[in-house]
C-alpha cells in the first residue's frame, strides 16, 4: 500500500524530514509519532499528495478519491457553516446520497444541533469535530489523521477511539500522535520520528 | 567581440543621414533579438520543467530569464542613447519595440520579486516555469498590443528604416548579432556553473555538518 | 450538467455564499472605483476632453480589480482550505475557473456602480466601449484569479500581485481604451478576443502546477 524508500523533504534551508523509510500493508495502521519538529506534518502531507518528497522515492496505492486528510488545520471555511462546509465537499468528492450521509456523520459527531452556525463560531474541540467529519465523508479507503486527539474533550476522543477501531480492517490508516497510548493497541506497524 | 566591434566602426559604412550615431543600431537591435532569445529559452526549459519535473530545468530557465532582464536593460540604454542621436530625446513613446521591453524589463522584475518571495523547493520551481510560459505569452500580445495603442496614442509615427540595408551594413550586422549570441551563452554558462557549484557547496556544508 | 460543470458550480456558489456573508470586497471595490473617480475629476484639468476621461475610467476599473484580486484567495489561505480543495477529486483547472467566475461577478457588480457613475460624472458611455469593458474584465479575471494563486505562494503576496499584474493587463488596457475611443472598435474587440482565449487557455492549463508540487 505503501513504500516509502529514504524520504526526505526540504522547506528552504531547513530540512523538514531526514532519511525514512517505511511500508505499510493495505488495512494497516501505522502509528507515527515522534516530538514537535520531527517531520511528522510533512510526513504526513506526502503520503496524501500534498508534497511530493526532495529525495527518496515514495509510492501511495491510492487514487486521490480514497484519500481522507484530517489536517493540523481543519481544512474548512470559518464563514460557512458545518453543513455548507460538507455539502461543499461532498459535492467534490461526488458522495452518493450526498444529504442523508452528511446528516448521519453530523449526528455521530455530535454537531447536528450546531449545523447551521458558522464555524467561526465552534469552539476548538467542535472544529475539530467537523475536521473528523469532512475526513470521513466520503468514506475513505485510506485515512491520514494528523494528531486528530488535539482540542477533543475526553467524550470526543472516545468517540474517535471507536472511530479508528470500526476503521481497523477496512480501511488503511496513518495516524500521527505525541500521546501514542491511546491508539497503540490499534497499530500494527509504528514508526517514530526523530 | 573585437571583429564585431571592428566591422561597425571600420568596415560598415557611415550612414548618409544619421551619420555616426547610427552605428548604435547594430547593438541595440542584435541584443533586443538576443534578449527575446533569453527569454523564449527561459520559457522552453520552463515548459521542459512542468513535462518533465527534472529540477535542473529550474535554474536554467531561471538564469536564462536573467540573462534576458540584463539584455533587456541594455536594450533599453542602448535605445535610448539612439533616441537621442535620432530625436534629440532619451524617451520616445513611439518607438514600438522599446516600450515593449519596458513592458518586458517590468514584467521580468515582477518574475525576480515573485521568485524570490517564495520558499525554494518544487513550488517555486513550478510557479517560476509557469510565470516564464507567461512571458512567452506575453511578448507576442504585447507587441500587438502596443502597435494597436500607437493608433489613438501617436498618429504620427517616425519611421526608422529608410532605405535597406546594405551588403557591408548586413554583414556587420550578423557578426554583430552572433557576437552578442556567443557572449550571451558565455555569461548564460558561467551563471549556471557559478548557481550549480553554489549548490553543490550547499549540500556539501550540510553533509558535513550533519 | 457534466461532472466538471458541477465542481466549478459548487466553487463558485461557496465564494459567492462568503462573500454575501461577510460583505467585504463588492462594497469596498464600488466605494474605492467611486472614490477614484472623484479624486479624478480634480486630477483631470478643465477640458481635457473625453479620451482622458476615458483613459482615467480604464486606470480606476484596472486598480478596482486588483483591489478585488488581491483578496481572491483570503478565504483560501485562512484554514488552508486550498489543501482540501487540492486533495479533492475534481480537476484541479475547475478550482481556477471557479475562482474565476466568482471574481468576475464581484467585479462586474462593483462596475454596475462604476460605470453609471462615470456617465453621471464624466461621458456619458457608448455601446462599444460596454463592450470593451466586459471583454476586459474576462481577461482580467482569467488571469488575475492565477497569477494571485502565485503570489498568495510567497511571502510577500499583496507586494508582488501588483507588479505581476500590471505588466500583464497593458495589452487588455489598450484594448479597452481603444474600443471606448476609435471609430472603428472591432479590432480592439477582436484583439481583446483573442487575449481572453489565449491567456485563459494558459491559465486553465498551468493552474494545477500553480498550486501543487
Amino acid at each position: 500500500m505503501i513504500q516509502a524508500a529514504e524520504i526526505e523533504k526540504r522547506y528552504g534551508r531547513a530540512w523538514a524530514l531526514r532519511k525514512t523509510s517505511f511500508e505499510l500493508a493495505q488495512n494497516g495502521f501505522l502509528l507515527v509519532t515522534g516530538a514537535n519538529g520531527s517531520g511528522k506534518t510533512t510526513l504526513l502531507r506526502m503520503l496524501v499528495g500534498l508534497a511530493t518528497p526532495t529525495r527518496g522515492s515514495l509510492a501511495v496505492a491510492a487514487s486521490r478519491a480514497q484519500v481522507g486528510y484530517v489536517a493540523h488545520d481543519p481544512l474548512v471555511y470559518r464563514d460557512l457553516t458545518a453543513l455548507e462546509n460538507l455539502d461543499l465537499y461532498g459535492r467534490l468528492y461526488r458522495v452518493p446520497q450526498r444529504r442523508e450521509r452528511i446528516g448521519m456523520l453530523l449526528e455521530r459527531f455530535g454537531l447536528w444541533d450546531a449545523r447551521d452556525q458558522p464555524v467561526s463560531a465552534y469552539s476548538r474541540g467542535m472544529t475539530q469535530r467537523l475536521a473528523l467529519c469532512r475526513g470521513l465523508l466520503h468514506d475513505p479507503s485510506f485515512i491520514v489523521l494528523d494528531e486528530p486527539f488535539t482540542a477533543l474533550d475526553e467524550a470526543g476522543a472516545e468517540l474517535l477511539d471507536r472511530e479508528l477501531t470500526a476503521l481497523v480492517g477496512s480501511a488503511t490508516v496513518v495516524v500521527s500522535t505525541h500521546d501514542p497510548m491511546r491508539v497503540a493497541p490499534l497499530a500494527t506497524a509504528r514508526l517514530a520520528l526523530t | 567581440m573585437g571583429v564585431a566591434l571592428a566591422m561597425v566602426f571600420f568596415v560598415a559604412p557611415v550612414d548618409a543621414d544619421q551619420g555616426i550615431s547610427q552605428k548604435i543600431f547594430y547593438f541595440h537591435v542584435p541584443i533586443a533579438l538576443t534578449s527575446y532569445i533569453c527569454f523564449g529559452t527561459g520559457a522552453w526549459k520552463g515548459l521542459r520543467l512542468l513535462w518533465t519535473g527534472a529540477e535542473r530545468y529550474d535554474l536554467e530557465s531561471y538564469t536564462a530569464i536573467h540573462q534576458g532582464t540584463i539584455f533587456g536593460a541594455l536594450t533599453l540604454i542602448t535605445g535610448s542613447i539612439w533616441a537621442k542621436a535620432s530625436w534629440d530625446r532619451w524617451w520616445v513613446w513611439s518607438e514600438d519595440q522599446l516600450v515593449l521591453f519596458l513592458v518586458l524589463f517590468l514584467f521580468y522584475c515582477a518574475y525576480f520579486m515573485l521568485r524570490f518571495s517564495i520558499e525554494p523547493g518544487p513550488r517555486r520551481e513550478r510557479i517560476s516555469a509557469v510565470y516564464a510560459l507567461f512571458g512567452a505569452a506575453l511578448i507576442p500580445v504585447s507587441a500587438l498590443a502596443i502597435r494597436l495603442s500607437q493608433r489613438f496614442i501617436h498618429p504620427v509615427v517616425f519611421t526608422r528604416h529608410g532605405p535597406g540595408m546594405t551588403h557591408t551594413q548586413f554583414a556587420a550586422f550578423c557578426v554583430c548579432w552572433v557576437a552578442i549570441a556567443v557572449l550571451a551563452y558565455v555569461m548564460y554558462r558561467i551563471e549556471l556553473v557559478g548557481k550549480r557549484s553554489d549548490a553543490q557547496l550547499q549540500d556539501l556544508r550540510e553533509a558535513v555538518a550533519t | 450538467m457534466s461532472g466538471y460543470a458541477l465542481d466549478v458550480a459548487a466553487l463558485v456558489r461557496k465564494d459567492l455564499r462568503l462573500e454575501l456573508r461577510a460583505r467585504e470586497v463588492v462594497p469596498a471595490m464600488a466605494v474605492f472605483v467611486i472614490a477614484t473617480l472623484v479624486v479624478f475629476h480634480f486630477a483631470l484639468p478643465h477640458g481635457s476632453g473625453r479620451d482622458a476621461a476615458y483613459g482615467l475610467l480604464w486606470v480606476a476599473l484596472v486598480f478596482t480589480a486588483l483591489l478585488g484580486l488581491g483578496r481572491s484567495w483570503v478565504p483560501e489561505r485562512e484554514g488552508r482550505t486550498l489543501d482540501g480543495l487540492v486533495l479533492a477529486p475534481c480537476d484541479r483547472s475547475a478550482i481556477w475557473l471557479g475562482k474565476s467566475i466568482a471574481t468576475l461577478a464581484f467585479l462586474a457588480l462593483a462596475q454596475l456602480v462604476a460605470l453609471p457613475a462615470f456617465a453621471l460624472f464624466f461621458e456619458p458611455l457608448t455601446g462599444q466601449a460596454i463592450a470593451g469593458v466586459v471583454l476586459a474584465d474576462i481577461g482580467i479575471c482569467a488571469v488575475g484569479a492565477l497569477v494571485s494563486a502565485m503570489a498568495a505562494a510567497g511571502r510577500t503576496r499583496d507586494l508582488v500581485l501588483p507588479l505581476v499584474f500590471l505588466p500583464l493587463a497593458i495589452p487588455l488596457i489598450v484594448g479597452g481604451i481603444g474600443s471606448s475611443i476609435a471609430t472603428h472598435a472591432g479590432s480592439y474587440l477582436l484583439f481583446l478576443v483573442l487575449y481572453d482565449l489565449l491567456f485563459s487557455i494558459l491559465s486553465w492549463a498551468s493552474f494545477e502546477y500553480v498550486i501543487t508540487e
